[in-house]
This record gives structure tokens, sequence and C-alpha cells, in this order.
């Protein structure tokens, strides 16, 4: 039962993770039909100027300041690079933010260095957010904070017990992603602005007769998404690793993402998101194989079958795949995504 | 090698015997039979070898992305496919349970990338556009974690290697020196670079272009924009497995990182600059892969930023790469007024010179600055020394670079006006010359 929350709310809260990066990487595809390549850099880039921040005035000032710095950054790509090759055809406008992304990884290593930085979470983010303490006698109860170690040991050897805590910084994932989601929702159904870029998003050039200036739209969504990605960032780069890698690492799954939910659905992205959040964290917590499953129906299997790796690995190990090979299938059976609307 | 249509069907093009074709393939030809003569170290020709693999896989990543419009971010997976397969196939020879010729198995790597190219081409091919990019990059992450579980056939984190000194010898080759096998990729290069080249010219090679350029009128036409989709990539993976194959008998070992999404990137980005437009593009983006890795990594531990900013300055100023420039010069010269140019081009290389002195020798204090602080704060560049602790060399660097930046600019904006004066009057005078041909 602990394992189930636990794994769920890890989960829940990876998931919640992806949404900020891939709501970003949704608007802008949907508005511009740009798959930007570098929004995963502007995470990364989010996460290390964060860092910087926060030496100099702390972490609360930076994870305002950070998004804005990256938001702009954002908006200046768009103004000098990509509206400049938008003539081109799309190919070239996946060329450029490919080429971001490598420059990105390169100016990030040359700046930063090319290992991990100490990036740690704010004293009131340390430790867990609560534990679930599951005894074998009182049953299952929740503590907020940290318990206490005379808790989770048993003076008799009986008794098992076991706590398994939930870190503050995972909860305070899910609670900005929330925060960030219902004011994303707010922004775009509820706001002028909001109904201008829906309407944008179907009707630029009728958006455009009215008077609106489109390109400028295109620049403000294009920072906006970048400055999401750079928020995502900031609280990544707490809870996971502050590296050149991490660009790498969420990349192309929030690619992933983008595909399954279907192209330029924000709805589909969430599904999508939680989904691939929730299966991938209960799969680490498997130890199963096709082996011991084998075993389990007793059946027999010969030496060089036992011998055989693909029976050997676990579901665990093969969990990396699994966005990979559910952006394959979605691709073949359902091309344009659960939720989306357009073939390509 | 001028691989527009508009040239094809001149009368010129269809005599039997092309003087300018033959220069240009026999030319070819002779660069790579007089080469390893002139460079005769072993590392120098080691490299040239590399060059030749390097060619036929930018050659056939081109196939897609030049000629079909396939944006594939998943390249390597069929040449790293094909050099594991050829491993496995040398490693056969050496136990004798697959006894052929060492000098066939680029060949098997080619078949071998055929086959995985009929497999997961199918799903990619499916779709044109920025879903077929998406789903060659999620199968080429598919199989690079895929690589690591099954040790069986990648060898794990070690990789395999295989001897490729095995079987008998014929006609005394036995490609222990290098030389006999920069010898039989050089063959096999320029076999695959004429073959490929020639399915350009096929009618299959002529619908790429069309479902690249107009895909809607091409099913009106009657044609599976699909099937000519899926017929292409199974060729490009044909030639992408030949690379691979003589990647397994240059190198004589296959890791993971073959079939890796860095690879596939390098791939993609060398053929942009080289020039995707230009059947003979992607054989000067490929040589500068190799001589990049070779020569310019040894100069500086920054080559992969400078490569970076050059590849967003080429996507952002000269969209159809280094190739396009010379096409475009070329036909200046041949309207006879390349000789207004040249004092331009003169100012451009003056002035761009000076300003990447400047930002170079900002890039590369910031390098010692971070990556390598242990070997003290002074650095040679160009003859002078460089302090990073002194405010006095980042003044003068970042001077240089702002003064030359903005020179480089002004220049470049005269010259943009001078150009299209020129080519105003190109197609002036080629709009004249219409109606007479």
């Amino acid at each position: 039962m602990e394992f189930f929350t636990i794994s769920m709310l890890n989960g829940l809260s990876y998931g919640l993770l992806l949404f900020m990066l891939s709501s970003g990487l949704t608007l802008i595809f949907s508005m511009m039909g740009v798959l930007n390549f570098a929004h995963a850099s502007f995470y990364m880039v989010g996460a290390y100027i964060a860092y910087s921040i926060a030496r100099v005035i702390g972490f609360w000032p930076a994870l305002l300041i950070a998004p804005l710095v990256v938001g702009g950054l954002g908006a200046l790509f768009e103004r000098y690079s990509l509206r400049r090759v938008h003539k081109f055809g799309h190919v070239p406008e996946l060329l450029i933010t490919f080429g971001l992304a490598f420059v990105v990884t390169e100016l990030v290593q040359l700046i930063w260095g090319r290992t991990a930085v100490e990036f740690l979470p704010p004293e009131s983010l340390r430790g867990p957010a609560f534990t679930i303490i599951n005894s074998s006698v009182d049953g299952l109860h929740v503590l907020w904070g940290a318990a206490p170690a005379a808790m989770c040991s048993a003076a008799d050897a009986a008794v098992r017990i076991v706590c398994s805590p939930f870190p503050a910084t995972r909860a305070f994932m899910m609670l900005v992603a929330l925060a960030m989601l219902v004011s994303l929702w707010l922004l775009l159904t509820r706001t002028r602005i909001g109904l201008v870029i829906q309407s944008a998003l179907t009707h630029p050039q009728m958006v455009e007769a009215l008077g609106h200036n489109v390109p400028r739209i295109f620049m403000l969504v294009f920072g906006a998404g970048s400055a999401l990605a750079g928020l995502a960032g900031v609280i990544g780069g707490i809870t996971f690793v502050t590296e050149p890698a991490m660009a790498a690492a969420v990349g192309s799954v929030i690619f992933v993402v983008v595909v399954v939910g279907g192209m330029g659905s924000l709805a589909g992205a969430f599904i999508a998101a939680l989904f691939i959040g929730i299966v991938q964290s209960f799969a680490i917590g498997f130890d199963y194989s096709l082996m011991s499953v084998a075993e389990a129906l007793h059946l027999s299997l010969s030496p060089g079958m036992a011998n055989y790796s693909l029976l050997k690995l676990s579901i665990s190990q093969v969990a990396p795949i699994f966005p990979y090979l559910l952006l394959v299938l979605m691709l073949i059976f359902r091309p344009k995504g659960l939720l989306g609307t357009r073939e390509d | 090698m001028k691989a527009t249509a508009t040239h094809a069907t001149t009368a010129a093009a269809r005599r039997r015997f092309d003087t300018g074709r033959i220069v240009v393939w026999g030319g070819y030809a002779l660069l790579f039979a007089v080469a390893p003569l002139v460079f005769t170290s072993n590392l120098d020709r080691s490299i040239l070898t590399q060059i030749g693999v390097a060619i036929v896989a930018c050659l056939s990543y081109n196939m897609l992305l030049g000629q079909g419009g396939m944006l594939s971010f998943g390249h390597a997976v069929y040449t790293g496919l094909g050099t594991f397969v050829a491993m496995h196939a040398l490693l056969g020879i050496g136990d004798g349970s697959f006894p052929i010729p060492v000098s066939l198995i680029p060949l098997v790597g080619g078949f071998a990338g055929m086959g995985f190219a009929v497999v997961l081409g199918y799903v990619t091919t499916k779709k044109a556009g920025t879903p077929f990019a998406m789903i060659t990059l999620g199968l080429g992450e598919l199989v690079t974690a895929m690589s690591l579980m099954i040790p069986e056939f990648f060898g794990g984190e070690g990789g395999v290697s295989a001897n490729r000194v095995v079987g008998q010898p014929i006609l005394g080759i036995s490609y222990g020196p290098q030389i006999q096998v920069y010898y039989l990729i050089a063959i096999y290069t320029l076999v695959c670079t004429v073959a490929m080249y020639a399915f350009t010219r096929t009618p299959l090679g002529r619908m790429l272009n069309a479902t690249r350029d107009n895909p809607e009128r091409v099913q009106f036409i009657g044609y599976s924009t699909q099937r000519v989709r899926f017929f292409s990539f199974i060729v490009a993976g044909f030639f992408a497995g030949v690379a691979g194959g003589m990647y397994a008998l240059n190198f004589e070992i296959a890791t993971f990182e073959v079939v890796g999404a860095g690879r596939s990137g390098l791939y993609l980005l060398f053929t942009f600059l080289g020039g995707a437009t230009f059947f003979f593009g992607p054989i000067i983006g490929a040589v500068l892969m190799v001589l990049g890795f070779a020569l310019f990594s040894e100069v500086t531990q920054a080559w992969q930023l400078y490569l970076g900013l050059i590849f967003l300055l080429m996507v952002m100023y000269a969209p159809g790469g280094i190739a396009s420039l010379i096409m475009m010069n070329v036909r200046v010269a041949a309207y006879r007024k390349l000789h207004r140019l040249w004092a331009w081009y003169a100012l451009l290389a003056a002035t761009g010179l000076f300003m990447l002195v400047g930002v170079a020798a900002l890039i590369e204090m910031v390098y010692r600055l971070q990556l390598e602080s242990g070997s003290g704060s002074t650095l040679r560049y160009l003859g002078f020394t460089l302090d990073t602790q002194g405010t006095a060399s980042w003044l003068g660097a970042l001077a240089v670079a702002a003064v030359g930046f903005v020179v480089f600019e002004l220049v470049r904006r005269r010259f943009v006006r001078a150009w299209e004066t020129i080519e105003g009057e190109i197609e002036a005078t080629a709009a004249l010359k219409e109606p007479a041909s």
C-alpha cells in the first residue's frame, strides 16, 4: 500500500513536471507549427540560471527571476533567429532549434563546467514532506514531515515497520505545476489576451486583420513557453541533478508526450504526461522479468534459454524504452495522438 | 554533378560523351587514387579512410533530407546496425561459420541496413514532415536503449570487436596494412557515389523529388507518396548499412555509440553544412566532419561550440549550405560577373576574420577559466599572450569583437545590395535568352 501511494505520488509529480515542459512546447507548436527542439535546453538554462541567482540572493527570488530571464532569452531567439528562417519552411525551423540545442549544451558547459553543479533546495524544502508509516501492529498512518527514528524501528523483531518518506521537493513540484496549470487555463480561457492567442491559433490572418500584431503574439507565446520551461527547470534542478545532460534526459520524453497527447492539444499533453510519469515510476519499482514469470508458472527452461538476456530483463530495466515504444505504437495506430485533431 | 532537375533534360545532358561529367567524375576518382600517395602516414591514411566512410553515410542521409525532404534524427540506426551485423559477420569469418571474403563485409552491412530499413522504415515513412522527424527520433532512442539491454548482440558497454585480418589472403591482400583497407573503402565509396547519383536519375529518384516538393499533386497523379518514401528509405538504408560495414572494417570495433542520437545529429549537421540541395554537398560535409574531429578538436576545446554557431548562421543566412554558396558563385562566374565581387569577398573575409579573432579570444578565455584553470591563467592565442585574470585582455578581446562586428555588418549590408544588383542583371539576361532557346 505504501509502495503504491509513494509510487503514485512520484509518478504524478514527474508527470506534472513533464506537463509543465510539454505545455509550453504544445502551445508553441500549435501556434507556429514549430516543434521546438531547444525546449529542453531552456529547461536546463532555467536550472543553471536559478543556481547562479540562488547563490547570490537566495532560492525564492531565483524561482521568480530565472523563468523571466529564460522567457526573455526565448523571445529574443524567436525574434532574431526563428522568425528569419520562418519563410524557408518547416525543416529549417526544426534545424535552427536543433542547432540552438547543440549550442546551448556547449555554452552551459562553457559557463558552468562539464560536471554537475550542487544546486540544493532551500532549507524549507529539504527532507520529506510527509512520511507514511506502515506497521504490522498499528496499521497505516501518515505523519507530516520526517518521522523520528524511534517510530521507524520496532523493539520487537516480530513487528514489521516500514517508513516511506515523500520528498518535499516533489510535493513542491506538484504544487507549482498545479498552480501553473490553473493559471494557464484561466489565462487562455478567461482573459482578453488568452482569447486573442486562441484565435491566432486557428485564424492568424483574421486576427491580424482585426488589428492585432500576430508576430508579436508569436514572440510572446514563444517567450512564455520558454519561461514555463525555465520554471520547470528551477524545480527540476533542485529535485534531480543539475548537469549538462539534464536537457537530453527530458528532451525526447517531452516530444513523446506532445506526440502521444496529440500535436497541439493541451489536454492530451496533460493526460499523456501523467500517464508516462506514472507508468515509469511504477515500472522502476517492479523487478519482474519474463524469466521470473516463467518460474512462477513452473515452466522449465533449457540452460541456453535461461542464459538469454532478453528473458532476464526486468521491467525496471525496460522502463527507459517504454515512452519511445508508446510513441511508435501511437504513431502506427492513432497518428493524430490521444486528443489531437491534425494528422500531420 | 549538377543535380538540379532543370538541367537534366537539356540536350547537352543527353549527349553520349559529356566531357564535363567525365572530368568531374574522373577527377573524383583520381582524388581517391592519389590521396594516400600524398598523405603517407598511417594517421593520414586512417583519416582518409574515415572520409570515405563518412561520404557514403552523408550521401545516404541526404537521400532522405535533400532529395526526399525527410528530416531524420535517427540515421545512425541504419549505419550502426550495419556496423554491428558486419562485426558479427567478421567474427563469423574468423571462426569459419560464415565463409565469405573479407572484401564483401561492407555489402553484408548494406543488406543488414536494408533489412532494418524495411522493418523500421515501414513505420517511419507512413508520415512526412514533423511526425516523420519525431518517429525517427523515437526509433533512434529505442534502438539506443535496446543496444544496452541485449549484450549478446551489441556487446554491452564494451562493444563488439573483431579482427579484419582473417581468412585466406586473396592475391596477397590480407587487409592488415591500412593502405589495403583504404583502397577497398575508396572503391566502395566511388561505386556507392556513382550508384547514389544514378539513383537520383531513376524514376523513383525523380518521384522522390516530386514527393518532397508537392506531395498532394503526386497523389493526384496516382502515386502513393508513402510508398515512394518507403522505397527510397530502403535504398538509403542500404547505403547507410554499406557505410556501417566499412566503418566496421576500418575500426574493427563497434560500441553502442554508433547507433546513438549523437551520431545521427552529426550526420544531419554536416550534411546540412555541406549542402542538402545539391548532390555533391554531403561530400563536402563528410570531409568537414572527419577533419573536424581529427584536426580541429586538437586545435581548440571549444570546436563543437564553433560548429554549432556556424550551423546556426548557416541555417539563417545560407540554408543551401556550402554547396549552394559555391553554385551561386559558379552561376555568377558563368555570366562573367564574378570579377565585380572579388573586392567584396576580400573585404568580408578581412572584417569577418577580425570579428572572429575577437570572439574566439573571448570564448577561449572563458574556456580556460572554466575547464582548465589548473593550467594557469595565461594562454597563447595567435601569437598573443592572454591573461584570464587581467582586464586588459578581456577589454581588448571585447573591443576587437565589437568593432569587428560593426564593420562586418556594415560591409555585409553593402555586399547584399551589390549581390542583389548582380542577381537582377543575371535574371534580366536570362529572361532575354529564354524565348530564343
